[in-house]
């Protein structure tokens, strides 16, 4: 299996976390994997992206535009962003949500509209309530484990796999309310 | 494939990981992006002792000291970094080393966290000292481990170069044990390591011989490799990220891999050159490698493909070689997303005084250089460590007294006190009546929270004497040294007014601890009333991300809202308050 995924958000939200899960769900399953993280001065509220790759070899740690089997979105203005980096016939994964980047907070730029129906109409797209879904599960800030969820139904991995590594990943006293996040997100598509 | 002995860890950990397998007794650091990893996880490791310095000089001399005590040492920073340390650095290339000394360089390419994108690998040329250049995290550990050893025996410190690329990416690496490499017995040895004239030139022989023989020693070195293809239209010099881009754009292509950058196997060159029909150098930033292979008379493709800017990428080198690689068109221009001072940040008060005052702002390095970005704009200058102290010298000089009146220097605590100190003297000693804010938030914010000597916390967090910014500027001879509340508007423009009207040096301490490290003291979330509200739009002037202009009104968004306060200040109204209370 080679597998290129891009993550796109918001500085804070949880991208990183849903990255580190990745790769230790590649070392699971035993492939090679590479994680490129973003740190500094990017991380203060602006767009991050961070990109995973697992395979039987891996040599870039980048996903290049066209590249990416997924995209997965914490917010919708990033998901269109993103978009450039999907392969054709690629998946996006995105969280309904929306955060202002600044030009709109003071008014010198609009948060676009219709972006959902822009997407559907050019990609594969699954878009949920990822924020609410989270919330439901008493936990919200928990967005990247519902995305990672929804993500897991697609891959149709072994569930113990993600289990393993959820628990790799996330520190004890999360790890409950976090499983019911991921769980929320496998179901979200069974219904 | 994951077994105990082995781990996905960033560039950056690996490379702590192969100092401590080396056997390395000390690092010392100053945090910059991309580096800073490094020093947090040497940290975890109580063998080696790891310390934050003030600055990348101090960093760098103090490891220095170490290896000259026979001890293995590091010292790790920034691109920028190596700029503040290169003093030390050319004339340690003289000294050589007794224990084994390797300098960890990070460069940033595509400026994701940077001012600029200098290419590090001519300090290795430069200074004539052997550099790495790993292009993963296996070979992050393993040069790391490697560079102890060459220091030791080419007597030389050795730079170790990563990009942001290598620091910031997670690959598989395999663990081993700890080497200890017991402290070399030190002996007094002056025509090694005081450099005055008489000696350092008979240094300069030495570091001449030390060349040629890295000069042999690189032609069959394990770190370069030719890989030979079965096509040989096409061969590639390429070295660290750039490989890993070259093998999978190009996967027929020959290869010959750089793992030691400086100096470069000629020989193998040569011989590399002669087999392939068309030979290119691929390397991000300058053509370091390109107009060395030319200046041997070897005809090479690089620059004029590659520029000189950004990074490179999969999908750059394939469009270079016609590749066609088909994407979703990119959405029509859509509102950018740039990093912003976070809700509460106690640089945001000062920044909206000076903003509405229309001061000319000579700012400086750290987070609060986003005071340049809308709805604040607030600066006028940021240029390099510690250089606002100095630029509102030069700038009051130039433009004359009223202008000096109008202008400030605006630095952060960990700034300060990095470079800034030595400008403040310059500045009283030369009768300069500047104003300097220090924004004093207790911690160095925009690398990730390192503790600096006012935080009162040393790497490992435990308590040291907490430096007293306010003593230390009297000290310096500044004699007007006011402290005021971050957050109080009124009171940090009192302050500016008296103290830039003054024709004498002065400082203002704004203090308040950074938002992000201070999440006990998070206050209430608040509120606007929308009867009370008349939509100036006063509050939104302080670029909050909490406050947000929705249809129906000016509203905070009470998930992102700390408590601060600021609004409050700026609202005529009364129309901000805590949930409950308000007006």
């Amino acid at each position: 299996m080679n597998l290129n995924l891009v993550i796109v958000g918001v500085g804070g939200q949880g991208t990183l976390l849903a990255s580190r899960l990745l790769g230790a769900l590649a070392q699971e399953i035993g492939l090679n994997v590479k994680v490129s993280e973003v740190h500094g001065m990017s991380q203060r509220g602006g767009s991050v992206i961070t990109y995973v790759r697992m395979g039987e070899q891996v040599l870039s740690p980048i996903v290049d535009e066209g590249g990416a089997d997924y995209v997965i979105a914490f917010e919708q203005l990033e998901a269109l962003r993103a978009l450039p980096y999907l392969k054709q016939g690629g998946t996006l994964i995105t969280n309904t949500g929306c955060i202002s980047p600044m030009p709109v907070i003071i008014g010198a730029a609009e948060y676009p509209g219709g972006i959902i129906e822009k997407l559907s109409d050019q990609c594969n797209l699954i878009a949920l309530d990822a924020s609410m879904l989270a919330q439901e599960a008493g936990e919200s800030r928990a967005v990247n484990l519902v995305l990672m969820g929804v993500l897991a139904n697609e891959l149709k991995l072994d569930e113990q796999i993600w289990i393993n590594a959820i628990h790799q990943c996330v520190p004890e006293r999360f790890i409950s309310s976090n499983l019911k996040a991921f769980e929320a997100g496998v179901k979200y598509r069974l219904g | 494939m994951k077994s105990k002995n082995t781990a996905l860890l960033l560039g950056n950990e690996a490379i702590a990981r192969g100092a401590w397998e080396a056997g390395c007794h000390l690092v010392s650091s100053y945090p910059g992006t991309p580096s800073t990893e490094i020093t947090e996880v040497c940290a975890e490791y109580p063998e080696m002792h790891t310390e934050w310095a003030t600055n990348e000089k101090v960093a760098l001399e103090v490891a220095v000291g170490a290896s000259f005590g026979g001890a293995r040492a590091m010292s790790c920073m920034k691109h920028v970094g190596l700029n503040v340390a290169a003093d030390p650095l050319f004339t340690a290339a003289y000294t050589g080393v007794n224990g084994g000394l390797v300098v960890c360089v990070a460069d940033d390419p595509g400026m994701h966290s940077s001012q600029n994108e200098q290419d590090s690998r001519f300090y290795a040329r430069a200074a004539m000292l052997p550099m790495m250049e790993p292009s993963d995290s296996a070979e992050c550990l393993s040069f790391t481990k490697a560079a102890f050893e060459l220091s030791e025996r080419f007597d030389a410190p050795v730079l170790i170069r990563s990009t942001t690329r290598i620091a910031h990416a997670r690959s598989q690496v395999t663990l081993q044990e700890r080497e200890e490499a017991p402290i070399r017995p030190y002996e007094k040895n002056p025509t090694k390591y005081v450099m005055m004239p008489a000696m350092a030139r008979g240094r300069h022989l030495v570091v001449e011989q030390r060349t040629n023989a890295l000069k042999e020693y690189v032609e069959t070195c394990p770190f370069n490799k030719i890989e030979m293809r079965d096509d040989l239209k096409v061969g590639v010099i390429c070295s660290g990220i750039a490989y890993q881009y070259v093998r999978e754009a190009l996967p027929e292509a020959s290869i010959l891999k750089l793992g030691i950058v400086n100096p470069i196997p000629e020989k193998a060159i040569r011989a590399f050159a002669a087999k392939v029909d068309t030979l290119y150098v691929l390397e991000e930033l300058e053509p370091v490698i390109e107009e060395q292979v030319k200046a041997m008379g070897i005809d090479a493709i690089g620059k004029q493909l590659t520029g000189h800017q950004g990074e490179l990428s999969v999908n750059r080198i394939k469009k270079m070689f016609d590749e066609p690689i088909p994407t979703y068109a990119a959405p029509e221009s859509l509102p950018g997303r740039p990093p912003v001072m976070c809700a509460g940040c106690p640089h945001r008060g000062p920044f909206s005084v000076l903003s509405k005052r229309k001061m000319h702002v000579m700012g400086d390095i750290g987070c609060y250089t986003l005071g340049a970005l809308a709805p604040l704009t607030a600066l006028d200058a940021s240029l390099c460590m510690g250089a606002s102290v100095g630029m509102a010298q030069g700038i009051g000089r130039a433009q004359g007294e009223q202008f000096g009146r109008d202008t400030v220097a605006v630095i952060g605590d960990s700034t300060f006190l990095h470079s800034g100190v030595t400008s403040l003297i310059s500045a009283v000693y030369n009768k300069a009546p500047i104003t300097l804010v220090i924004l004093d938030n207790r911690i160095t914010g925009m690398t990730g929270h390192q503790p600096n000597p006012a935080s009162g916390k040393d790497i490992h967090g435990n308590d040291v004497p907490a430096l007293d910014l306010a003593a230390l500027c009297r000290a310096c001879g500044v004699d007007r040294v006011v402290t005021v509340d971050a957050f109080d508007l009124d009171g940090f423009d009192k302050a500016v007014t008296q103290e830039t009207a003054v024709n004498e040096p002065s400082v203002i301490i704004a203090r308040q601890p950074c938002a992000l490290l201070d999440k006990k003291s998070k206050k209430p979330a608040l509120q606007i009333d929308q009867t009370k509200c008349r939509k100036c739009m006063a509050c939104m002037k302080m670029g909050c991300p909490a406050i947000e202009k929705r249809d129906n009104g000016v509203v905070i968004n009470e998930s992102q809202c700390v408590g601060c306060g600021l609004c409050i200040q700026t609202c005529k109204f009364g129309a901000i308050g805590k949930a409950g209370e308000r007006g």
